[in-house]
């Protein structure tokens, strides 16, 4: 290694003050910093330091992502397959595994590159602009903003969705570390209602739209996500064919089965449709205290607390889906992962986190049942939360603050008497 | 009889504690003045032990054995003034002054009569000053024969606070004295709510006090009657391992027994369990060996500057205790150790200051560390973030090693791991941080330079110190005890 050790050293005047290239030493720099921690000492203060840093941490969550990429790349193949009927929903696993995985990774892939070659791009020009060494935090949003889009998004609409987020949710408000809002759901957010046309019906399952022009769509398929065929129940008596017709979906042999919906054998957006992909995802964030298991678990609490709630009334068919399918189903599961312990737009106190989390998921449910405009609760959910949260920290703190002034008081109330 | 008194009668009759501890744990449970409002647990009331749970030990190579040494010989000392800090140093010698071992060579501006006295006898070979002229160090060339200034003698247990203050202004014991609220020299015109000393180090490394004090005692004893004179002969707090044996028998201490991992030994972690400061209190802390000196100087009418010192680190040739006096020169502990690829810390590796291997020793230090030197780029794969780090030991859970057994000590060097970020990790700073203070929001504070949500958020009751595990342990690689030195000036600053 010390031979590119040696070239990077060579090649380094170029980039420094007075350089050809130096316009380009942050390019230059974070390339650098990527291979060699820099030998940097410490100075004052301590004297030692641990030896993580930003950059592992962030990397320890893109490897937390890559079971929800991997099965969400093969799933966009198998969606596709169902839809032209080439495999059926009975029999999920018959062969064509290497085709659904290479069908899926040429609609996935684009989405990545684009995500992250639009997101540095504009990381890399600020960086510039303000002269600071590139933060890390997009090479986390780069990956999490893919897994959540629909895969037939066109790729212009995300190029303008990524440049939205990372230049008005963060680079406004600072960088890494000063956003209010999560960078990922903020790009999501931003199509939903900037393109609410295109994000809604036929873009879910690659080239839904033309496998029906050509006819080869099997009878009857839709490539609607479990959610907008909930959706669609809402305001209708549970008794109508079309709403009974939706509920059977969701019976133990419908396409959106407990268990489907568990495995992620679904339509949706490329990285949500697993729970079981995220929550090994899930696994490895909390095993090395990355992720926030307060706020993971509180979350799902919040969530399944709605879903029972909602079971109880049981006012509508959607209300009757039972919890532990609710939180299964959607963005749930993701949005509880890998957007609500986002640490930088969650509540920064412990206490505050256990608060943020369980109204995070109660509000995802609620959104989702209520709100039939909107789908997908918890996207809606967690931005609202993400807006909460200093709220949240604030009474928190301030418990803590008029705790030490009762204390004052206390002790000059003594002294008076003594 | 109080609820609390109740409760423990109860449990106690249950628990079939025998009469006398029954006697001592109704005497506990009476509230006294001033006592903290905080929980309560009723197993710590009835032995007086509390339970550090927030805090990590930082397991390093390179422990001292139990041998005490003479350190080699030193031709100079030094006594730096940026030790002390919130001091203006005022020269009372020249470069080339004959000096004794006790004679003043500097005062302070702030509080004149505070006199910082040389070490040894011989003359003043130079005066280092640094940018505006601004004093470094007096530094002493030895004459080998140590004569001394004769003090006055005080009679410890007998003399009133007024003797004993102004005694330890003119014997040079004051700037041994650190104020809270700010964690600078005291100012003497305070009077202080009370006095407390930690008698152990639970930092990294850190010396054994039961070896640091180990016949000296009788010394310890002197200056706790001294300090208690101060504050109108009530006892001083003594934190202790419950381990410890030395501290029983002490006249004018109230001992109370911390366990858990470092910072237990903090002083500021010990007040805060026990008796928090609020905003208008003052109260002095002085460390156990200083008490010794303290006790000796003013008994004995001679200048007592001794040091125990734990020469300690991995890259320590012959780790191990060693006997010397203040300011004395840093080679005389390394065994000459002078490489460019060792550094030499005074203090320990959390709080201990970067010293040149020809420097001297630390004016409030009692342990000098060896640490590599981490100057040296690390590659990915092999030293760095995506390695798998078997050999680093890291309180984040990012690397392996929490799964090793907690026997296994490890090599540190200097290298900062990574480079400085804006704060995104949540919840690292909290687990190592044993006060009942939200941490960040406190540093935040201080670089908003939000003086009253300083107050609020409790800066009273912290020093940098207390957040060296913080930043240790920062990922986004924030120098915290510069920010916390930053806030606790301003607000001195601030309130005049």
């Amino acid at each position: 290694m010390k031979a590119l050790h040696n070239m990077l050293d060579s090649i380094r005047p170029h980039f420094e003050e007075g350089g050809k290239l130096s316009r380009f030493w942050v390019v230059y720099d974070s390339l650098e910093t990527f291979a060699f921690t820099p030998g940097h000492t410490t100075k004052s203060g301590v004297q030692i330091r641990d030896g993580v840093d930003l950059k592992r941490t962030m990397f320890l969550v893109i490897v937390a992502l890559i079971p929800a990429l991997l099965f969400g790349t093969w799933n966009q193949g198998h969606q596709y397959m169902l839809s032209i009927g080439e495999v059926s929903v009975a029999d999920p696993l018959s062969a064509l595994f290497l085709d659904k995985l290479l069908i899926g990774a040429v609609k996935v892939l684009p989405l990545v590159i684009v995500s992250y070659g639009v997101g540095l791009g504009i990381e890399f020009l600020f960086a510039g602009m303000r002269g600071h060494s590139i933060n890390e935090g997009y090479l986390v949003s780069g990956m999490l903003i893919p897994l959540i889009m629909p895969v037939d998004v066109p790729l212009w609409m995300l190029a303008l969705a990524v440049a939205f987020a990372v230049i008005i949710a963060k680079e406004v408000f600072g960088g890494t570390g000063m956003n209010i809002l999560n960078v990922a759901l903020t790009a999501r957010a931003f199509l939903f209602f900037a393109y609410p046309k295109q994000l809604s019906g036929e873009i879910w399952i690659h080239e839904v739209a033309s496998s029906k022009a050509g006819g080869l769509l099997v009878d009857g398929y839709t490539g609607a996500t479990a959610l907008g065929h909930l959706a669609s129940t809402v305001g209708k008596s549970p008794t109508e064919p079309a709403v009974a017709g939706v509920m059977d979906m969701f019976a133990a042999d419908g396409m959106f089965s407990l268990t489907n919906s568990f495995f992620g054998l679904i339509p949706g957006s490329v990285g949500e449709t697993s729970a079981l992909a995220i929550l090994i995802g899930a696994v490895l964030l909390i095993w090395t205290g990355i992720g926030s298991w307060k706020v993971m678990s509180s979350f799902l609490v919040g969530g399944l607390a709605m879903g029972a709630i909602f079971n109880l009334m049981g006012l509508n068919a959607y209300m009757t889906i039972p919890a532990i399918h609710q939180v299964v189903m959607g963005g749930f599961m993701f949005g509880m992962v890998f957007m609500a312990t986002d640490p930088v737009s969650a509540a920064q106190t412990e206490r505050g986190k256990w608060i943020y989390g369980f109204f995070g998921g109660f509000l995802s449910i609620m959104i989702r049942v209520f709100n039939p405009a909107y789908p997908e609760g918890v996207m809606m959910a967690i931005l609202f939360m993400n807006v909460m949260a200093p709220l949240i920290d604030h009474y928190v703190v301030q418990s803590n603050v008029s705790k030490r002034e009762k204390r004052m008081e206390l002790a000059m109330a003594q002294r008076a008497t003594a | 009889m109080t609820l609390e008194g109740l409760l423990v009668l109860v449990l106690g009759w249950k628990l079939d504690i025998d009469a006398e501890i029954y006697k001592k744990v109704v005497q506990a449970s009476v509230p006294r003045p001033n006592f903290a409002p905080r929980k309560v647990n009723l197993r710590e009331l009835m032995s007086r032990k509390i339970r550090i749970k927030k805090g990590a030990d930082i397991r390093l190579k390179g422990r001292p054995t139990q041998t005490v040494d003479a350190a080699a010989f030193t031709a100079t000392y030094a006594v730096q003034p940026p030790n002390y800090h919130g001091i203006t140093p005022k020269l009372e010698v020249k470069e080339g002054s004959a000096v004794q071992a006790g004679s003043p060579l500097f005062f302070s501006k702030e509080a004149p009569a505070m006199k910082f006295l040389s070490p040894t006898s011989g003359k003043v070979k130079s005066i280092v000053r640094g940018a505006k002229r601004r004093i470094l160090a007096v530094i002493v060339e030895s004459d080998g024969k140590n004569d001394a200034v004769a003090l006055d003698k005080i009679d410890v247990a007998s003399a009133s606070a007024e003797v004993i203050r102004k005694a330890m202004l003119s014997h040079g014991m004051f700037p041994f004295v650190e104020q809270r609220p700010f964690a600078d020299v005291a100012n003497p015109d305070d009077t202080p709510r009370s006095i407390h000393v930690s008698g152990f180090d639970s930092a990294p490394l850190a010396p054994d006090m039961e070896i640091v004090l180990k016949g000296r005692m009788e010394a310890f004893q002197n200056g706790i009657y001294a300090l208690s004179a101060l504050v109108g002969g009530n006892a001083i707090h003594l934190g202790i391992r419950p381990e410890q044996t030395i501290y029983s028998g002490l006249k004018n201490v109230e001992l109370t027994s911390f366990d858990g991992p470092h910072p237990a030994g903090n002083v500021g972690v010990q007040v805060h369990h026990t008796l928090p400061i609020n905003k208008g209190e003052t109260l002095w802390t002085m460390h156990a060996e200083d008490v010794a000196n303290l006790g000796e100087t003013l008994v004995s009418g001679v200048y007592t500057s001794k040091r125990t010192i734990a020469a300690t680190g991995s890259e320590h040739p012959h780790p191990r205790y060693l006997q010397t006096h203040l300011g004395c020169e840093l080679s005389s502990l390394t065994n000459g150790m002078n490489d460019a690829s060792v550094r030499v810390i005074s203090g320990n590796p959390l709080t201990g200051t970067h010293a040149a291997a020809d420097g001297y020793l630390g004016g409030l230090d009692h342990q000098i560390t060896l640490l590599p030197e981490g100057n040296d780029p690390k590659f990915l794969l092999t030293a760095c973030w995506l390695s798998p780090g078997l050999d680093k030991f890291s309180l984040s859970k990012s690397y392996p090693t929490w799964l090793m057994p907690k026997s296994k000590d490890f090599v540190m060097d200097t290298n900062t791991g990574g480079e400085e970020r804006a704060f995104v990790v949540t919840g690292q700073y909290e687990p190592v941080f044993p006060f009942d203070i939200y941490p960040v929001q406190l540093i935040k504070s201080i670089m908003a330079n939000d003086i009253d949500a300083m107050e609020k958020l409790g800066i009273y009751e912290v020093a940098p110190e207390d957040f060296a595990l913080c930043e240790y342990a920062c990922t986004s690689k924030i120098d915290v005890q510069d920010i916390v030195r930053e806030g606790l000036d301003n607000l001195k600053k601030e309130l005049g």
